[in-house]
């Protein structure tokens, strides 16, 4: 909690010293910025209060052991296609990701597959990218990202099997 | 549109289609909650995920304003200059540092993103801070990965990690320039 409670402060005072250099430029500036901020804020918050609060419920509707079946030691590229798959239908936040990755790797799922899974939750959790993403970024960009992203995961698990030996 | 023109505002209301289906994603699986758990068991999730909402509310505001007072301060021609389409090889590695240390989470990395490609921030440097927050942001990974994975797991995977914002970068760079409707 505290570690949260730290990214919170900072976040406030990189804010607090952009809002000096703001009311520097003038103070009109620095309401005009604070307002267009505060709108985002606005217009984020029911998304967030739909995605954030209804992320529990998302979790449920995933057969987290499905999607464990589908990490099995098998890493050919079926089996990392399946690991991208099935982190691209996680839901966001935080952890629910890292938490099957972790039940995963402890009930036998192979570390590329589970390197595969996480990697491809991070750049793809359909959720996330609903909630968080397009609201506040050109939906193009959000796009040319995800199919620029596409290769990633298998890329990891090949980078990983060259830098551990671990087939 | 020229290259020089900015990005159009993205048309604003309060609750879009793709909002509405995650909200019919999470009633279903408040439905589905319900018939395993019952009353509690929703209430129990509602509650949990309440807090994480009024915990993270803070954040999102600093996060907005953060990406709203960074489009008011920073200088457009400093922006394309040094993270602009033109910036080259530069500009991505510029754009993955940024990502890698910034802290906070989805509340602060996306507004910026938003916010710097609005001034003037190529499509490619803005895709790699994205990539570079989700795949090797310190702070993501030492507060919620490492408990779960452990360290061996998330030093190995930010290391095989390390080059691929710039990738995603490069990719997104070449695809703007041959995907019509926006700028690069």
């Amino acid at each position: 909690m505290s570690a949260t409670l730290a990214v919170t402060l900072s976040l406030w005072v990189i804010a607090a010293v952009l809002a000096l250099f703001a009311w520097r430029k003038g103070p009109e500036v620095l309401s005009g910025a604070a307002r267009h901020g505060v709108l985002d804020f606005l217009y984020l918050i029911p998304r967030l209060a739909i995605g954030v609060i209804g992320s529990g419920f998302l979790a449920a509707l995933l057969p987290q052991d499905v999607v464990r079946s589908w990490l099995g030691p098998d890493s050919g590229v079926t089996g990392l296609l399946l690991a991208t798959l099935a982190g691209a239908l996680t839901p966001g936040g935080p952890v629910i990701g890292f938490a099957i990755g972790a039940t995963a790797l402890k009930s036998g799922a192979g570390y590329l597959a589970v390197m595969t899974y996480v990697t491809a939750w991070a750049l793809f959790a359909f959720q996330r990218l609903i909630v968080w993403e397009l609201p506040v970024m050109p939906t193009r960009v959000v796009w040319l990202r995800v199919a620029a992203s596409l290769p990633l995961p298998i890329l990891t698990a090949w980078g990983v099997m060259l830098l551990t030996g671990r087939g | 549109m020229s290259a020089s023109d900015p990005p159009p505002q993205k048309p604003r209301s309060l609750i879009d289609g793709s909002t509405l289906f995650v909200l019919a994603l999470v009633i279903a699986g408040a439905v589905i909650v319900f018939r395993r758990e019952g009353v509690a068991g929703l209430t129990h999730i509602l509650t949990e995920d309440s807090i994480l909402f009024l915990d993270i509310l803070p954040k999102v505001l600093a996060g907005c304003l953060i990406g709203a007072f960074v489009a008011a301060v920073l200088p457009r021609e400093f922006v394309s200059r040094w993270i602009g389409a033109d910036s080259g090889v530069t500009g991505l590695v510029i754009a993955t540092a940024v990502g890698a240390i910034m802290p906070g989470g989805p509340f602060t990395i996306y507004p910026l993103a938003g916010a710097l490609l609005a001034i003037g921030a190529g499509v490619g440097p803005a895709v790699a801070f994205v990539t570079s927050w989700t795949l090797i942001g310190l702070n993501r990974a030492i507060i919620w990965e490492a408990p779960f994975l452990g360290v061996d797991f998330v030093t190995t995977r930010m290391i095989v990690s390390l080059p691929l914002p710039i990738l995603a970068g490069l990719g997104a760079h070449w695809l703007a320039r041959i995907v019509p409707g926006g700028p690069r």
